[in-house]
């Protein structure tokens, strides 16, 4: 079963890339506008990395260094955009950032003309509202990795601030802040979502979006597929170079303490700290407070269409969870139990090969191999659930693989000798011990694909669509009343979805 | 041509469709074998609840026995693709939405079949004499702004000059996106990429299709939009505000002539037919001037509604002939795609 799991997805990211490949073979070059978007990816993608990871090292100083009311909310609030719906957060950032935005309006009474959030900076804002979180989180990690007693040494010594951030806080950051940088731009280097509704026509096209537009606008699929391959020709690339300087981990426990600082009890940096801490709080909860705000009163008189693609998103998600186990399960209780650990490595190893794929590529692929025996549109669903489940493998099997190799460790032998059946050994000692990182990935895995808004754009036609789908033609058609009342209705389903998951696996859960 | 302000989410076909199939496990087969359905893929806005959908599903389906059935599929460019997407799989049996600039690539697919003869007296600027495609409705394209705005642009170049803020549509997916193209390239010729250079800044985003693009302008995104010379009869005659006007371009106005084919996969090709020369009946063409805010293919015999007779009629009408549309379409988008992505 482990072994069909990693067929599977080995199909999914390199058999759908030689479909792509055979599709692409013999076709022109890429055109002025194609290099236009492969610039503007890595644009953005630089961009977006940079900003967050600037932003987040203040803020997470603020956060490691002051304690205050509130605090640990906003630390919970910073894992949040993690299953926080695209859709949403861009519904959120229009009602603030948009020319009849909050903003706009503040500054229509000092006189100042309205801003613009289509183009380049329009996508950047909205990585940078999604990764700053992230970032902050990952140096948050590192600054309370660095013992308190050090910083008590430092202050005993009369360290200056100066001192401090030489001896202490740098070799810290030059640990942790490469990674930050290249998880971040390797995610925004996939993104389609936020291209899709906030780029400004040619000038602000990622190389997905360029591969929706070729399959959507000119029926291309020869330019499609070679767009495809340079999209994973740039995946590779940039998840080789990150591979070398070794992402961090991104769940982190452990965040609660605040450390002493004696040199921060000026003035000077306890205005700083608070000034960043604010701006950030306001930049991440402004928008989502918008769509709360503006979606309230339309949420339960949202049109009927708006209900049915409810049910199909929620058919999705839950489907996609199931085929996640039926994927993760195998693949993680097989690589921990080969006997070689080497082997048993490499199968997990192909567990992460999606962090680096793109949704779109794969979704060309299966377009390729299957269109000329059905409709495409009866694949919609079916295929978003494959490539969901595939998504989120990455993230279940890091909180799987930890869990077995304990309980192998702890009750491999005794199993063992008492002649367990493979079946009775998953039913009486490891699904039980299981339950809790099962529970999360579950969790992580219907939260994000209940928000999800990729591949189904690609096959879907309008009437079948999901509820993010839904959201996104609602935006279009500029009724953001009702595409507020539905992006809180995704809100409010993803996090409900995580939260049953995560609980269900919490309650009774042994060891 | 559509100017109703709701959009396609709101379609009571697509309920239907829903009830349908909610029911469709117990009743689908006999009830599919009482009535033919004739399924008509179609551009949003046509669909909508204020569109001429409803009206003309219910006048046809009175005379026809059948269930019409709209599809909303996108704009007009991009139902060509999803087409071409679903191949011989499709369930169309009519495509209404496509438009001259089209006709060529169309034909060049071989999705489609030649109508049954038709003999309707068209009022269109042009001859039309195409065995495959026929018209319902025509325009021309043109900038709607609002009353606010001061020092309205008479051409691209003033309009390039100003720092006034328009939305357009993206000529892949979207008809009058399409049309623009072919307006700046008929006007300009080879000074095009110039003047796409020019407007580069003044363009706030492009958006998939027409109706995105209106709506951004109705809601204050921008200060005009790529609509026609006829969108402000809605704002007129269905709103009573007069205060939309189309701003008159002297190097002229391009026209748009937007056409129906038959599949040529349909099952339900004598039905389709049917629909066909419905939709250039008297009932069609009386329904389509104030539902759809486009010049009828055949005028009614009660004429034109009033308060078309206070829309600007240009001076200068541009179009590039159906068998040539193709070739310049590729080029100028290539010219717009280069002007656009620096």
């Amino acid at each position: 079963m482990g072994a069909a799991a990693v067929a599977l997805l080995l199909f999914l990211t390199f058999g759908t890339l030689i479909a792509v490949a055979l599709q692409s073979e013999g076709v022109a070059r890429l055109s002025a506008a194609d290099w236009a978007a492969v610039r503007f990816t890595l644009l953005q993608a630089f961009l977006s990395a940079v900003v967050s990871v600037a932003l987040a090292i203040p803020v997470a100083r603020g956060l490691a260094r002051r304690q205050f009311w509130g605090r640990s909310l906003l630390i919970t609030l910073l894992g949040a955009p993690f299953i926080l719906p695209v859709v949403v957060a861009i519904i959120g950032l229009i009602a603030v950032f948009g020319r009849t935005g909050v903003l706009s309006d503040a500054l229509a009474i000092f006189g100042l003309p309205p801003v613009q959030i289509y183009g380049l900076h329009g996508v950047v804002l909205a990585h940078v509202f999604f990764n700053l979180p992230l970032a902050t989180r990952l140096f948050l990690q590192g600054w309370l990795s660095i013992p308190a007693e050090r910083f008590r040494l430092a202050a005993s010594l009369n360290f200056g601030p100066a001192d401090m951030r030489r001896v202490l806080e740098y070799p810290m950051l030059r640990k942790v802040g490469p990674g930050a940088f290249m998880l971040i731009f390797l995610l925004c280097m996939t993104s389609f979502a936020v291209a899709l509704t906030l780029g400004g026509g040619p000038k602000a096209t990622t190389v997905e979006l360029a591969i929706y537009q070729a399959f959507r606008f000119d029926f291309d699929l020869s330019k499609a597929a070679l767009l495809a391959m340079v999209q994973f020709g740039l995946c590779a690339a940039i998840a080789i170079a990150a591979f070398w300087v070794t992402l961090p981990a991104s769940m982190g426990v452990g965040l609660d303490r605040v450390t002493q600082r004696w040199d921060a009890m000026r003035t000077v940096s306890k205005i700083s700290d608070g000034a960043f801490l604010s701006t950030a709080a306001v930049f991440l909860l402004l928008p989502l407070m918008m769509v709360v705000v503006r979606g309230a009163p339309t949420v339960l008189t949202l049109p009927g269409p708006v209900w049915a693609s409810v049910g199909r998103s929620l058919i999705v998600a839950f489907a996609s969870t199931v085929f996640l186990v039926v994927l993760a399960l195998p693949i993680a209780i097989w690589s921990t139990t080969l006997k070689r650990r080497s082997v048993g490595a490499m199968v997990e190893g192909m567990g992460y090969l999606t962090i680096a794929a793109s949704p779109l590529v794969i979704g060309t692929g299966l377009f390729i191999i299957s269109f000329r025996y059905v409709n495409p549109a009866s694949l919609a669903l079916p295929v978003t659930i494959l490539v969901n489940a595939a998504m989120s493998l990455p993230f279940a099997l890091r909180s799987l693989v930890p869990s077995l190799l304990d309980i192998e460790q702890n009750y491999g032998r005794l199993s063992s000798s008492l002649g367990m059946s493979v079946w009775s050994k998953m039913r009486l000692v490891v699904l039980p011990r299981l339950k809790r990182p099962l529970g999360f990935s579950c969790g992580l895995s219907a939260a994000l694909s209940m928000g999800d808004l990729g591949v189904i754009a690609l096959f879907s036609d309008p009437s079948q669509g999901t509820l993010p789908l839904m959201i996104f033609r609602l935006m279009g058609a500029y009724r953001m009343d009702d595409a507020a009342g539905a992006a809180l209705l995704l809100l409010l389903l993803s996090l409900s979805l995580f939260w049953l998951f995560d609980r269900g696996g919490r309650t009774n859960a042994a060891g | 041509m559509y100017s109703s302000r709701y959009p396609p989410v709101a379609l009571k076909d697509e309920e239907m469709k829903y009830l349908t199939i909610a029911a469709g496990l117990v009743m689908a087969t006999t009830a599919h074998a009482d009535t033919p359905v004739l399924n008509v893929y179609t551009y949003d806005s046509f669909t909508s609840e204020w569109g001429p959908g409803p009206a003309v599903e219910a006048a046809f389906e009175e005379v026809c026995g059948c269930d019409l059935q709209f599809t909303a599929a996108g704009d007009g460019a991009a139902l060509l693709a999803r087409l071409q997407l679903e191949g011989a799989h499709t369930d169309a049996d009519i495509v209404l939405g496509l438009d001259n600039n089209l006709v060529a690539a169309a034909t060049e697919t071989g999705l489609f079949a030649e109508h049954a003869p038709l003999n309707a007296e068209y009022a269109l600027p042009i001859e039309w004499d195409d065995s495959v495609f026929v018209p319902f409705d025509w325009g021309y394209f043109a900038f709607v702004h609002g009353e606010a705005l001061e020092d309205v642009p008479a051409n691209f170049e003033e309009l390039a000059a100003s720092d006034l803020k328009i939305v357009i549509q993206d000529p892949r997916s979207s008809t009058p996106g399409l049309g623009l193209l072919m307006w700046v390239k008929a006007a300009y010729g080879d000074r095009a990429p110039e003047i796409w250079a020019g407007l580069s800044d003044n363009i706030v985003t492009v958006t998939p299709g027409w109706w995105e693009a209106y709506s951004m302008f109705l809601e204050g995104e921008a200060d005009m939009a790529l609509s026609y010379t006829t969108s402000p009869a809605y704002h007129l005659i269905a709103e009573e505000d007069g205060t939309k006007a189309s701003a008159p371009f002297d190097e002229g106005h391009y026209m748009q002539i937007e056409v129906a084919a038959k599949l040529a996969s349909s099952d339900q090709s004598d039905l389709a037919d049917q629909f066909l020369e419905f939709m250039t009946g008297e009932e069609f063409q009386t329904i389509i001037p104030t539902t759809n805010w486009m010049y009828p293919a055949v005028t009614p015999a009660e004429g034109l509604p009033a308060g078309f007779e206070t829309l600007n009629t240009p001076s200068i009408s541009l179009l590039t002939p159906a068998a040539e549309a193709g070739t310049v379409r590729d080029a100028a988008l290539e010219e717009w795609l280069s002007a656009l992505s620096q």
